[in-house]
């Protein structure tokens, strides 16, 4: 084999990867499309007054959610990264898992804190002052802050951890101050990965369905997913639904675009956590503030877990601990996640792989380019498919074959493994990329094909952004509860679902404790994992 | 406590040290390093050794990007073990990135002396000055990425010795460049390091070519797991009679079978 | 069944009627009518669940239907200061209820019972209203093409028996369908209905996207 054969063998791999993530989405809008022999009408839907109004509304709340949380995570990823104190890691960690708590036990805890009786109205009220009323657009936006800001964060702190070595020790060694080094250093690299955390963000908060409902304060806060999930489920016009579906995939699918023409770094990345060193002049004033910053942050991400450990802990712990239906769930969903992680990994690294080697070869370097950006917006386009609508088709195709029940896990496991590929690949996608940048021409030159060049050049790069990956999509689908709920039954029963069923059937204690416990199995796997997988860790700066 | 203060006039020149390394000790990746160092004030000395030695260690030891475990370090007779990077009087280039991407050439120097980038009209001049000084006049306005290898490091150059610092710390500035271009900027550096009524800037220079030493170095050390194995006139040094690790080092001596 | 709901298709198994559920220790006044909670003190905030994706806001939409008809929306436009938020189904909006975010919640006239029974506490009550309350009622059904026809007749007959309908009150927390079924002493201290409402499903069928879209203006609108 020699390495334009493994070329090929890799850009085909990855081709047909995306392909079948894809095809997987869209085959289940395929299959409502046949059953019912309808074409969408997306010139009438977009000349509807009520789907032109929710349109605004999604756009205006998704652009607000994402510049407020780029915005924030900006001052604290740069206070993140300039302090140094004990606890660092943890922290960076933490901000991963708002992600993966269900959105429902997010969106109530936020509510804990920043609710007419959360914790922040009671602070109020005490010190006679009016309590918070945050139902209606501040109260998503608090939400999505919440999700969201934490990820771009972490994007950002990643970013500042690419700079040259030689950078921040010029900065100290000409003692520029903090906002030449801002000016010159920080914001550059800020810059950088500004474009694909927007991006991000932009897909995670336009799909938002829980929180603008329960937060919105009524009907005028309405998204496009929850237009397409009542034309689907209330009024069964899946024409409807696809219509408003394509809309939604559309215009995201500018927004991503405009963000590839703006940025370089499209698809941003996390990178593993803080290792740059850096020997700022030290300043009390600079300090306090990043202290300051660090503390309103973290403690503005903590909170919510705080009440759900609050609230968690007053639950009876010991039976639901016991209870043969909670363990049941719990190693169902262990299962789920880790099948959905593994399967999500796989994929995405035969993505990546392509989109890598696609950066040589014979081919015009134009259409090596757009392969690239086409591999890389169907990787991030997963994002904003419903998945009420692949549910809806996927069930409707299943059960012309095979028992829907039966195949059920198959399905939520596929699901939850599309979902988690646009992480994986901002996870993964960075290291991969430098490494080859670095030894790339190595290997070729060398004629490294297959899996010796995996073993020397991907693998080595790849494992510890691969650890944080695999325990991130373990996380995420180990709290899904999106495909879950649509496929879920008494025969198949994941820890988000049963927290979902004794929440519906009054039994907030058990939900609030199996949050808790949810939370903490999240955690663990999280440590775990991800220091199982990237083996001995080299120490902190 | 010790109070235990460079004595001025220990060395040449009455002058006290430009660096004094008193027993540094530090660890990192399993090897110990252990540094005994007085660089006097002018003096050009060169650091060789194998890859691994220390050499790079030793000048962010000097520099304050690493802290020892124990051991002081002295410049021009002030104790700076515990200060900062920037509160330490000494340049330092590296062998990359020693500009900063967004920014051209003039202000890329200006920094300097200007960190926050507000120049006056005499600093403007001498700016430009030291732009012409490396042989770039009218390259103010370019970025970085506009110019060859050589280039850049001049403009760092330009902005190390606009700074006038008593001692400059070079980690293989040089290293990715051609043996002419090479040539070129140690003459350059030569010219530049001389000051006006004072002991020219000492030099502490790490290298790969021992040969560029020849002309300039006035004393060589031989760094080897992590001390500083042997130093001595360059000449001497060079010749590898001083020892035979830099014999073996310089390939002047097979070892014996 | 109240009201003599049958269906040809579907075999109701369990009903409950929707209500107001309040907490007796901020709520000193709770509503007597629907008359009552629509006109009533903007300060004390309500949730509701969304009619266009769960089965309580649907039912709710139509109980204002019935009792207020061409005036519904007039009435919606007066009641939307009192509502807090509407959510996407009844959990989330139980959730903020015993949360103390509202002290009023659109729920079920059993709710009160499941706190009595699981809690022993009489703190929250359903308030009954004048105009009656909204029926809710669950069905089952077997599939025409179903390869199991047997086995699903059974499980149908057996939702319907004496043991799973004996179940359902304090697991579901909604009303059997049967009269032999005895109830828990809880049950007895509900609000006790005289006046089922229920919009024919014919009706619904025609006229839900209508009544929607009329909701969505009165409550809606910016």
């Amino acid at each position: 084999m020699n390495t334009r054969t493994d070329r090929r063998i890799r850009i085909g791999a990855g081709i047909t990867a995306a392909l079948l993530a894809l095809g997987f989405l869209l085959g289940g809008i395929l299959v409502l499309l046949v059953v019912s022999r309808q074409a969408p009408d997306i010139v009438a839907l977009l000349g509807d007054p009520y789907v032109r109004s929710i349109l605004g509304f999604t756009l205006t709340q998704a652009g607000l959610s994402t510049l407020l949380s780029v915005v924030l995570a900006v001052p604290l990823a740069l206070a993140l990264h300039r302090a140094r104190f004990f606890g660092k890691r943890p922290i960076l960690r933490l901000f991963l898992l708002p992600q993966a708590l269900p959105v429902l036990v997010g969106a109530l805890a936020v509510i804990t804190i920043w609710g007419r009786n959360g914790v922040v109205s009671d602070g109020l009220a005490a010190i006679g002052l009016p309590r918070l009323d945050v139902y209606g657009l501040s109260g998503i936006l608090i939400a999505h802050v919440f999700f969201n800001m934490p990820l771009a964060a972490r994007l950002f702190v990643a970013a500042l951890d690419r700079v040259p070595a030689e950078s921040w020790k010029l900065c100290g060694q000409l003692a520029l101050p903090p906002l030449t080094v801002f000016r010159t250093v920080e914001w550059p690299a800020l810059r950088g990965a500004l474009p694909g955390a927007s991006a991000l963000i932009f897909m995670l908060c336009v799909t938002s369905f829980t929180i603008v409902l329960v937060l919105g304060g009524g009907p005028a806060a309405t998204t496009l997913e929850v237009a397409v999930y009542q034309a689907l489920r209330y009024d069964f016009d899946p024409g409807r639904a696809i219509g408003l579906s394509i809309i939604q995939i559309v215009l995201t699918a500018l927004v991503l675009v405009a963000t590839l023409l703006l940025g370089r770094d499209p698809a941003g990345g996390f990178g593993t956590g803080g290792r740059a060193r850096r020997f700022d002049a030290r300043s009390r004033s600079r300090d306090a503030a990043d202290s300051l910053v660090v503390l309103c942050g973290t403690l503005f991400v903590l909170s919510p877990f705080a009440a759900i450990l609050v609230s968690g802990l007053a639950a009876d712990l010991t039976r639901l601990a016991t209870e043969a239906a909670v363990q049941q769930a719990a190693l169902t969903s262990l299962l789920v996640a880790a099948a959905a992680a593994s399967l999500s990994l796989l994929v995405s690294m035969l993505v990546l792989m392509a989109i890598e080697a696609l950066r040589f070869g014979a081919k015009p370097d134009t259409v090596r380019r757009g392969a690239r950006i086409g591999l890389e917006t169907a990787t991030s386009l997963v994002l904003v498919v419903s998945p009420v609508i692949v549910g809806a088709g996927w069930f409707l195709a299943l059960r012309q074959v095979t028992d829907v029940l039966a195949a059920a896990p198959y399905v939520v496991v596929a699901t939850n493994a599309v979902m988690a590929m646009p992480f994986i690949v901002r996870i993964v996608g960075p290291a991969l990329s430098q490494a080859n940048a670095e030894t790339g021409k190595l290997a070729e030159s060398l004629g490294l094909t297959g899996a010796a060049r995996f073993v020397f050049v991907d693998w080595p790069a790849m494992r510890g952004p691969l650890a944080l990956a695999f325990a991130f999509s373990l996380a995420l689908s180990f709290g899904d509860l999106g495909a879950i709920a649509l496929f879920g039954s008494s025969d198949f029963v994941t820890l988000p679902y049963l927290l979902l069923q004794r929440m519906g059937s009054y039994r907030t204690a058990d939900a609030a404790g199996l949050a808790l416990i949810l939370g903490l199995v999240t955690v663990i796997l999280m440590g775990l994992v991800e220091r199982g997988f990237s083996g001995r860790r080299e120490a902190d700066g | 406590m010790e109070t235990d203060i460079e004595q001025p006039g220990a060395s040449t020149g009455g002058a006290p040290s430009a660096l004094r390394l008193k027993d540094i000790r530090f660890a990192h990746g399993g090897t110990e390093f252990r540094f005994d160092l007085t660089v006097d004030s002018g003096e050009w000395l060169a650091l060789i050794g194998p890859s691994g030695a220390g050499k790079s260690t030793l000048l962010d030891l000097a520099a304050g990007f690493l802290h020892p475990v124990s051991g002081r370090a002295l410049m021009a007779g002030e104790d700076v073990t515990r200060l900062a990077p920037a509160e330490r009087p000494l340049s330092m280039l590296f062998q990359e990135n020693n500009l900063f991407a967004q920014l051209d050439a003039f202000r890329n120097v200006a920094l300097g002396i200007a960190p926050r980038l507000r120049v006056s009209k005499d600093q403007r001049r001498q700016i430009e000055a030291a732009l012409s000084a490396v042989g770039l006049e009218g390259y103010s306005k370019r970025r970085p990425a506009e110019m060859s290898g050589g280039e850049r490091q001049r403009v760092a150059l330009a902005r190390a010795f606009l700074q006038r610092r008593p001692l400059i710390l070079l980690d293989e500035p040089f290293a990715a460049l051609g043996p002419a271009l090479r040539r070129d900027m140690l003459a350059l550096l030569a010219e530049l390091r001389k000051r006006e009524g004072e002991p020219p800037a000492a030099i502490v220079m790490v290298t790969h070519h021992p040969e560029d030493a020849a002309p300039y170095a006035d004393r060589v050390a031989y760094l080897e797991a992590g001390e500083i194995a042997a130093i001595g006139p360059t000449a001497r040094m060079l010749s590898g009679k001083m020892d035979e690790r830099v014999a073996h080092y310089l390939g002047l001596r097979q070892r014996q079978a | 069944m109240p009201t003599g709901f049958s269906d040809p298709v579907f075999v109701p198994y369990d009903y409950s009627y929707l209500a107001f559920v309040y907490d007796s220790e901020t709520v000193t006044n709770p509503p007597q009518s629907l008359a009552d909670l629509v006109s009533g003190d903007p300060e004390q905030k309500i949730a509701i669940e969304d009619p266009r994706t769960s089965t309580p806001g649907l039912g709710f939409l139509l109980w204002m239907k019935s009792v207020y008809g061409e005036e519904a929306a007039a009435k919606w436009e007066e009641l939307r200061p009192r509502i807090l938020t509407v959510t996407p189904g009844w959990s989330e909006a139980y959730g903020l209820f015993t949360k103390g975010e509202v002290p009023i919640v659109l729920s079920y006239t059993t709710s009160p019972a499941y706190h009595v029974i699981e809690e022993g506490t009489e703190r929250y009550k359903a308030a009954g209203f004048e105009e009656g309350q909204y029926l809710q009622i669950e069905v089952a059904g077997t599939l025409k093409d179903t390869p199991h026809a047997d086995l699903a007749r059974k499980f149908l007959s057996f939702l319907v028996g004496k043991e799973a309908q004996s179940i359902l009150p304090t697991t579901n927390w909604t009303l059997p369908v049967r009269d032999d079924v005895e109830l828990p002493e809880a049950f007895s201290n509900l609000v006790s209905v005289e006046k089922p409402i229920l919009v024919d499903p014919e009706a619904v069928a025609k006229n839900r996207r209508a009544w929607t879209d009329e909701w969505l203006q009165a409550v809606g609108a910016r």
